[in-house]
């Protein structure tokens, strides 16, 4: 399997007034297409930084960051921003919809900064990405009127909309009940199944015996890197998903032309 | 008129250059409801947050119509007094206890004397046409039935300086002139009085008006006039309706020179020859140094007893009052742009930071920092330009209903639309939402996205 997250000695510095906070001491990692990795460690260990730099939200200090082929550590705020609409998916910790907006139009965010034009063709693909999340009875609801579970769901939804190499979660059960958890990490794990690379920072034992990789972290390093013989759900009836068309059309590959306008 | 419709026409395309590149593109489209959406959800504070921008585009249009209205005033008088004619009329000077003999018989005005001195300068060409007038309040009575009018007696080229229309029949000529005849031109109040059932040209009602001790014979009715407006208190507003014209040489010889005037119980004698003198002068350049010569002439009256009105003088009036008008409408929309160009940055500095949160979910999910700031300046130049929308409608309404109430308390107060300036207005309440929504929309954009999605 080619590896499609490449990091090397990633280090992130934060710099305030009086000293400086080393959040990245050196971070050396590699993730396979199809893998599913949950990241562990004590409060203030770097996780949700690390996360931040893999999702294209933050540049590193020092290091490098291939994603795919492309070198990311190096690119301009544009460059981020289109790597991050085309090959990553995001899930929060605290969902983060957009509260005017109905559930159809909060799965179609990412598609409106792909710069595609919004379709009847677009409309279908969101609606049934809801449907799979299992609201398809809920399209013109706002997120207020849902639940915590059925929020993170409508975030999942939104996080596969523009078919992404990466999905990205911070800590996606951090405020959801274990049974509601476990829904959810079902949901991930079946779109595991179907293909998709997952990297989830969690604090829960259970939530990452999900994962088929757990690397725990302290200090900012790399403290212990375990495959999951046995990951939850694995072997469990999951049921058969059409998922086909949720992995990507092309590899990642961002135009070297690419300039920020 | 032309110039008019091609300022309609190119306000017009101006407005759809503007909406059609929004209205066209799928996105355009989209962001425009989406920044409505965003709008409606603080309907209240939005609508305060463009009051500047509403009373400044309302203001504007309400006093460009006035000002338009006062000019086209104008312009109307203008043309119907005659853009080249010179007014020369007698004045009642105030009765002055100084003059020993206080008669009952004033004599006052403009004299056959000056007549021939101002008839002089006919001789360079200067002026045209003289057309004297001797006016004075009369019954015109036919039958049993009496009406109170005025009559005056002129020339036949009163007409043509008046642009007098006439409704049948025929206007004064040079023979009645010279013949002295009893004849009589009706203004169309007196006829429709004294003729409600006949026709006041037909031969069985020949010789049946009575003017004075003398009857006279109907040879023509002109048509309605509209009355002229008042200017400065040289002249009072006239209604031409209820006048009746006989010929000047025939007032002369059957009045004599001096008419007896009831007011209010007492008689009271007037001897003025002329009312008035009204002149064309043969070039529009020539009409006011034309003005100047004849108030010299004039200022040899040992009394105030005259007055000279050019028509031309109202226009510059006028348009001292329209470039008044206009200098307000600067200073005003200045104030509003200020004003409401605050209200609208305050407003959008507020947004950005309740919706810090939200520009680090589209930044995360690939908004870029373009992205973020178009849509926070599409969200004020919306608002900005909806409020110009209502501060249009504001202003027409107020350009509609004021004259409408001034004319309930009896009052004239022209206004015209003046189209140019809606679209002006238009034009600054959009600019202001650019200009003033520009910082916050791009300080939206330099958020940092992480620290943005932690913001609560
Ligand atoms: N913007 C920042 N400015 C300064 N220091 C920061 C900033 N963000 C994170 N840090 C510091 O970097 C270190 C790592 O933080 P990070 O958020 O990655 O921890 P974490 O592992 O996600 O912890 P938690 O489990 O509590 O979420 C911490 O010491 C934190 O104080
Ligand atoms: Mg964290």
């Amino acid at each position: 399997m080619p590896a499609v997250v490449r990091v090397i000695d990633l280090v992130k510095n934060y710099y305030l007034q009086s000293d400086t906070v080393r959040a990245l001491r050196g971070v050396n990692l590699e993730v396979a297409e199809g893998d599913f990795v949950a990241l562990m460690g004590p409060s203030g260990s770097g996780k949700s930084t690390l996360l931040n730099v893999l999702g294209c939200l933050d540049r590193p200090t020092s290091g490098e960051y291939y994603l795919g082929e492309e070198n990311v550590a190096r690119m301009t705020d544009d460059q981020l921003s289109e790597i991050r609409s085309r090959y990553l998916g995001f899930i929060f910790q605290s969902y983060n919809l957009l509260p005017q907006y109905t559930v159809v139009e909060n799965i179609e965010i990412p598609l409106l900064y792909q710069g595609c034009k919004l379709t009847e063709e677009t409309r279908q693909w969101c609606i049934s990405l809801a449907e799979l999340v299992g609201l398809g009875h809920r399209l013109d609801h706002r997120p207020l009127q849902l639940s915590g579970g059925q929020q993170q769901r409508v975030a999942i939804a939104r996080s596969l909309v523009n078919r992404p190499q990466v999905i990205l979660a911070d800590e996606p059960t951090g405020n959801l009940d274990s049974k509601t958890s476990d829904e959810i990490m079902m949901m991930l794990t079946r779109l595991n199944a179907e293909g998709k690379t997952i990297i989830m920072v969690t604090h829960e034992n259970d939530i990452a015996e999900w994962a088929r990789r757990v690397i725990r972290m302290r200090d900012g390093q790399i403290e212990s890197d375990i495959r999951n013989k046995r990951p939850r759900g694995f072997g469990d009836s999951v049921p058969e998903l059409p998922l086909d068309n949720l992995t990507p059309t092309s590899p990642v590959n961002v135009p070297n032309s690419y300039s920020p306008g | 008129m032309l110039s008019y419709w091609l300022e309609i026409v190119l306000a017009i395309g101006f407005v759809t250059a503007l909406i059609i590149p929004v209205a066209i593109s799928d996105k355009g489209r989209r962001s425009f409801v989406l920044a409505v959406r965003s709008l409606w959800l603080h309907k209240l504070r939005a609508f305060l947050s463009v009051m500047g921008i509403i009373i400044g585009t309302g203001a504007v249009i309400a006093l460009m119509a006035f000002g338009e209205g006062s000019m086209q005033d104008a312009l109307d008088d203008i043309k119907r007094m005659g853009a080249t004619n010179i007014i020369i009329r007698s004045v009642k000077p105030p009765d002055d206890g100084s003059t020993a003999k206080r008669s009952f018989v004033a004599i006052y005005g403009l004299t056959r004397h000056d007549y021939e001195r101002i008839a002089t300068l006919q001789q360079s060409g200067t002026i045209t046409r003289m057309v004297p007038m001797r006016v004075f309040p009369a019954e015109i009575r036919r039958l049993e039935k009496l009406h109170n009018g005025r009559i005056v007696g002129t020339t036949p080229e009163y007409a043509d300086v008046n642009q007098l229309e006439l409704a049948a029949g025929r206007f004064l000529t040079d023979e009645d002139c010279l013949e002295m005849r009893n004849v009589v031109v009706l203004g169309a109040a007196v006829a429709r009085d004294l003729f409600p059932f006949s026709d006041p040209l037909s031969p069985e009602n020949r010789g049946t008006i009575r003017l004075g001790q003398y009857f006279y014979t109907v040879i023509g009715v002109l048509r309605d006039r509209m009355p002229t407006g008042g200017t400065g208190g040289s002249q009072a507003a006239e209604d031409y309706n209820h006048d009746v014209y006989i010929p000047l040489e025939t007032t002369r010889a059957r009045f004599g020179r001096t008419v007896f005037i009831r007011q209010s119980g007492s008689r009271m004698g007037e001897q003025v020859e002329f009312s008035q003198i009204t002149l064309t002068v043969s070039d529009i350049d020539k009409v006011r140094p034309t003005g100047e010569v004849i108030r010299e002439i004039l200022r040899q009256h040992p009394r105030q007893d005259w007055a000279v009105t050019v028509p031309l003088d109202r226009l510059e009036e006028a348009e001292r009052t329209k470039k008044r008008f206009q200098m307000l409408l600067v200073l005003i929309a200045s104030i509003s742009l200020v004003v409401g160009g605050i209200g609208i940055m305050n407003i959008m500095l507020a947004t950005v930071t309740e919706r810090t949160r939200e520009i680090g979910i589209r930044r995360a999910l690939g908004a870029k920092r373009r992205d973020i700031t178009m849509q926070f300046l599409i969200e004020a130049v919306v608002q900005t330009s909806l409020g110009g929308i209502l501060g249009a409608v504001v202003g027409l309404s107020i350009t509609f209903l004021v004259p409408w109430l001034a004319s309930l308390l009896g009052e004239t107060l022209p206004a015209k639309v003046h189209v140019p300036s809606i679209f002006l207005s238009l034009a600054v309440s959009v600019t202001v939402g650019v200009l003033f929504g520009w910082y916050p929309a791009r300080r939206a954009s330099l958020l940092d996205p992480i620290e943005a999605l932690r913001h609560e």
